[in-house]
């Protein structure tokens, strides 16, 4: 460690740290030489002290700050670390306890911007003394700020009532305090529902849910909301405002008793797509299975004889309650919460999208979520595992990997479920119909617990796996015995030589794909969606339950491809997370806002229908536009927009920005 | 003070139309004040006077000079120079001094290319392919004209500037509004605002004084003016598609332009704090285009055919992205 003191008489006495961050910096940038240079060419800005040290975060590191801040008298803290996501917090919290403002100090990340992204060391530490030059002009100009407080609503809202959001529901009710759940299908319980068995232990998907499910309905601190929709959410942290579409059930939830007569009677039968994935019926008033929560039916207006045509109502005439209720229409009810939990799921990739492979065309040609419902002992042939023709059961079953997933032309990423699955069905296949099952798959992951003696134990039972990427799919027979089959185009990469392989049926493993609404949710909550679509988290490792906006959690698949298992421990985190906050009481929110100056505002309205957060409001009889400090969250969108400059954002200031421009210029001026 | 006990009054003209000098004399009789309070001792346009003669005076003799044009070739430089010498109070009268203003357009475009233009294009006849030379020898000695620079700098990239006053021209209105707090200020009953103050012009926006009725904007499409058949009289021309400058152009000159139905093109330059009126209009208007198709913007954006000519018109050569200093270091030609 090297020390540099000087002395000056400048207003401000600014300290300035170097992290080496073990080798993740000092690998790529000589700490020791930018400390150095920044104390020489610095000093003249009020640079008291500039440091070097290993781990600036480290407990050591954060007393060091707070030793200068005493003996010396600092006024300003420049750390030269990693990025302010991960650790601006830390070094503010130390500063705080040194008795500065922590608003005072500035985190400039020579990590994440510049030894994890170059490897010529020179320009490296050339590059990190100009953005720390930055950061010593910047931190001139800040302002000692002071967060605001704001009381947290104890209702927490949960969206999508999958296993995570059933989770997250739990926890929160249990612990005694008020949660909604919104729920756009008739009933809670997601994709496990459609589910016969799971993997790896194979239990019945429906004996470990329903009791979840069940006490979900019957909750007293959880309000239910199925056949709903979030429409509008206004408000921040603490203090949401939430408007839910209830869509008309055309049942009265307090005459029906669950008896399900009205959907024996209803004579419109409707191919289920959602929940049957397509392979069998509901009807025109239905709940979408037996387990369903709450219990009550939906009528599907669409395809309602009596909405459509106008004469019918066999419900209605067969209901021993009379709860059948024609009038009714969709309501608008509005939640105050406190908190917001986002778990709204994937949807399954399109498989017809793999033209190749042949779905939709080929008829013995299954999807993931088609098969499930094939296998379920509930589903529309008991359970019996046959072909498209209701009758003829596979002597031999091809079961396609990574369909849509680790693949340029759709998904780069793995679907992380799929070969687990894949192995499932092998598995359920082999125990029911005896058939010759083949799994091609490009890599086996099988990486969380018990999941590769799943595995071995598929292997036992006889399944053949054949390694390399399938590459077509066709009913065309070529060779002879491929006559009636399908026949599986695959290379080999193991035994190195290309393959046909004829089958009575193919299941593809689609890959899991973000909600094809993602975007609007994420817009409509104000948050974000990586480029793939799935929202993201705070922090990829310290945070995965959090978002950028405060208040608003995500768990499940929402946040990326996951089993139940993952899914139901970020139910279960998103609840804690939530649980702290309003064991809190309250939570101080950061001072970082945007603000206008009337003088300035001209009312020409631009900034009005900009802001995420609806903190902008407009006065009609004076002309000008004012910010809601208590929702703006300092995001910018309206400073950069106003045309007259009126805006500015507390930290952002123009003079901060361009202040440390000049000090990233300083190396290169003349 | 001068002879007379007046206090001294210059005005010059660098790369500039002439506009602003008669938008002095559209005072009307306010001119006579100037007459009555000062000696005027400098203004080619008005009266006689040779360089030498302000050469000669003392420095800091002038109290107040408006300086309008930007500065283009080595004449221009060397009076402002000398008028910053001799002066007391220098004023960036108008656009071009100020920001560089239409002269500053040419920044887009090389010396040559500009020579070219002027002495080469088919419009031109010019047989004997005259161009201008910066000297010539002639039996009585040699002479020499003023040499262009390669780019139009405003006045205050050159010396030091202590108002400005932005217009193209400045308003009249405006104009006597600065003589009087002048003459207040010699009379000791006002004071001077801040030196690098912009005077004679208001603290907000056109839009500010623009009766024009305004809605939260969303804008679909953009239409020129003349292309659209009748503009509703009461609603804000931007929300009709006409791209209107009124939203980041400085207020002071009554809104003019969007009270008669013809869009802000933004001769008054940025709002006070801002660094490039071009950069803030652009984020504006693209913060209110509504649609998220690449393809719709792409054809909402085509209905601005001159983006510069639209946002930069004025201040090109006082942008953050273009200034006249920057094209001045890295041209070589000119440190001859
Ligand atoms: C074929 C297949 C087999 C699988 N088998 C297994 C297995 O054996 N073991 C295992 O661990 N994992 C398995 N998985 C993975 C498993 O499905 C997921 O881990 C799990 O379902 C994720 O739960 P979730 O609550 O995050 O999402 P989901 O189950 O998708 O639930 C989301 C819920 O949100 C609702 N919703 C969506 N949008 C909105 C909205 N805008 N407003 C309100 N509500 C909304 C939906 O209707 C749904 O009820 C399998 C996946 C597939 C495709
Ligand atoms: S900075 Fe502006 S747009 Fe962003 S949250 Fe605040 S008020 Fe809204
Ligand atoms: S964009 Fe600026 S000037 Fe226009 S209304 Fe908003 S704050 Fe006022
Ligand atoms: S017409 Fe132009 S100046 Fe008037 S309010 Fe609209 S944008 Fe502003």
């Amino acid at each position: 460690m090297t020390n540099f003191t000087t002395s000056n008489g400048n207003k401000e006495r600014i300290g300035v740290y170097v992290c080496h961050c073990g080798s993740n910096i000092a690998g790529t940038v000589n700490v020791e030489e930018v400390a150095a240079w920044v104390r020489t060419e610095l000093e003249g800005l009020g640079v008291l002290i500039s440091r070097d040290y290993k781990f600036m975060c480290s407990s050591l590191g954060q007393e060091l700050i707070q030793n200068d801040i005493k003996e010396l008298g600092l006024t300003r803290i420049v750390v030269g670390a990693c990025s302010p996501h991960l650790h601006e917090q830390t070094f503010r919290t130390a500063c705080r306890r040194a008795e500065l403002n922590p608003y005072l100090c500035e985190l400039v990340s020579i990590r994440e911007q510049i030894s994890w992204v170059h490897t010529d060391k020179d320009q490296a530490t050339e590059k990190s003394k100009a953005v720390i030059a930055g950061g010593v002009y910047r931190v001139v100009h800040h302002q000692p700020l002071e967060p605001l407080h704001v009381p947290i609503h104890p209702a927490t809202l949960v969206v999508g009532g999958g296993i995570a959001g059933i989770q997250a529901a739990l926890e929160l009710a249990d612990a005694g305090y008020p949660v909604y759940i919104v729920e756009r299908e008739p009933s809670i319980g997601g994709h496990m529902a459609q589910f016969d068995k799971t993997f790896p232990t194979l239990d019945c998907a429906a004996c470990i849910l329903t009791p979840k499910m069940v006490s979900v309905g019957s909750h007293p601190n959880i309000t239910l909301l199925t056949w709903s929709e979030v429409r509008q959410v206004e408000g921040y942290v603490g203090n949401f405002t939430v408007t839910i579409q209830k869509k008309a059930r055309y049942v009265n939830d307090e005459f029906c008793t669950g008896c399900a007569i009205c959907q024996e009677k209803c004579p419109k039968k409707v191919i289920d797509e959602i929940y049957e994935a397509g392979l069998g019926y509901r009807k025109a008033i239905y709940t979408p299975f037996p387990q369903a929560v709450p219990k009550y039916p939906v009528i599907d207006r669409q395809n309602c004889i009596y909405f459509q045509k106008g004469t019918c109502k066999a419900c209605e005439k067969f209901c021993p309650t009379n709860a059948i209720d024609f009038t009714q229409e969709d309501e608008l009810v509005t939640v105050n919460v406190g908190n917001i939990i986002l778990a709204t799921g994937y949807d399954l990739f399109d498989a017809r999208r793999v033209s190749q492979y042949g779905y939709g065309r080929l008829a013995n040609v299954f999807t993931s979520l088609e098969f499930e419902r094939l296998s379920n002992a509930a589903g529309p042939t008991n359970g019996d595992i046959v072909l498209r023709d209701g009758v003829t059961v596979p002597k031999t079953v091809g079961i396609v990997h990574c369909v849509g997933s680790r693949d340029r032309n759709f998904n780069n990423y793995c679907s992380v479920i799929c070969c687990m699955q894949g192995l499932k069905f092998a598995h359920i296949v082999h125990e029911r119909t005896g058939a010759t099952v083949y799994n091609f798959y490009i890599d086996m992951r099988t990486a969380y617990k018990a999941y590769d003696e799943f595995y071995q134990r598929v292997l036992e039972e006889g399944t053949l796996f054949v390694r390399g990427k399938v590459a077509e799919i066709t009913d065309a027979a070529r060779l002879p015995g491929e006559e009636g089959k399908l026949i599986i185009q695959v290379e080999d990469t193991l035994a190195g030589k290309q393959r046909r392989i004829p089958v009575d049926m193919v299941i593809l493993s689609s890959g899991l794909e973000p909600r094809s609404d993602a975007k609007d949710l994420a817009k409509l909550f104000g948050i974000s969606c990586s480029a793939d679509g799935w929202l993201i988290e705070k922090h990829p490792k310290l945070d995965p339950v959090a978002t950028m906006t405060e208040g608003i959690f995500i768990a499940g698949s929402v946040q990326g491809p996951k089993d139940i298992p993952t899914s139901v421990a970020q139910g279960a985190a998103a609840a804690a997370r939530v649980l702290g906050r309003i064991q809190q009481g309250e939570i101080a929110i950061e001072p970082i806002l945007a603000s206008v100056d009337a003088e300035k505002c001209s009312g020409c309205r631009i900034c009005n229908g900009l802001c995420p957060y609806n903190a902008i409001v407009f006065h009609d009889d004076r002309n000008v536009t004012e910010i809601n400090p208590a929702l703006c969250q300092g995001c910018g969108t309206c400073i950069a927009a106003c045309p007259a400059g009126a805006i500015s954002g507390t930290g952002f200031s123009d003079t901060q920005i361009l202040a440390q421009i000049d000090g990233l210029l300083l190396l290169n001026a003349e | 003070m001068s002879i007379n006990g007046k206090p001294k009054f210059a005005m010059y003209w660098a790369a500039s139309c002439g506009g602003c000098e008669i938008a002095v004399l559209n005072t009307h009789e306010k001119i006579l004040d100037i007459d009555t309070n000062f000696e005027v001792v400098f203004w080619p346009i008005a009266m006689d006077a040779k360089y030498n003669d302000v050469k000669a005076m003392e420095d800091k003799s002038i109290l107040l000079t408006l300086f309008n044009g930007g500065i283009r070739n080595t004449e221009n430089e060397e009076v402002a120079n000398l008028l910053r010498r001799k002066s007391q109070i220098l004023v960036a009268f108008g656009s071009c001094a100020s920001e560089g203003c239409i002269p500053g357009l040419a920044n887009l475009s090389s010396l040559s290319d500009i020579f070219n233009a002027s002495y080469q294009s088919a419009s031109t006849v010019n047989p004997d392919n005259v161009a201008p030379k910066t000297s010539v020898s002639v039996p009585e000695g040699e002479i020499h004209i003023p040499a262009m620079f390669p780019a139009l700098r405003p006045l205050d990239q050159v010396v030091s500037v202590d108002y400005y006053m932005p217009g193209c021209p400045p308003e009249s209105h405006q104009i006597s509004r600065v003589i009087d707090l002048v003459i207040k200020v010699i009379s000791k009953e006002a004071d001077l605002p801040p030196i690098g103050s912009v005077i004679g012009a208001g603290e907000s926006t056109v839009c500010d004084e623009c009766p024009r009725h305004r809605d939260v904007k969303t804008i679909k499409q953009f239409v020129r003016v003349q292309d659209i058949d009748k503009i509703n009289a009461d609603l804000c021309l931007l929300e009709q598609g006409i791209p209107c400058n009124g939203p980041a152009s400085r207020s002071g000159c009554g809104a003019l332009c969007p009270k008669s139905g013809a869009q802000c093109i933004g001769c008054y330059g940025p709002a006070e704090g801002v660094l490039d009126f071009g950069a803030r209009m652009i984020t504006a208007l693209a913060s209110v285009i509504e649609s998220n198709e690449p393809s719709e913007i792409e054809r909402i954006l085509e209905g601005i055919p001159d983006p510069v000519g639209q946002f930069y018109r004025f201040n090109l050569a006082n942008s953050l992205l273009r200034t006249g200093t920057a094209a001045w270091r890295n041209n070589a030609s000119l440190k001859e």
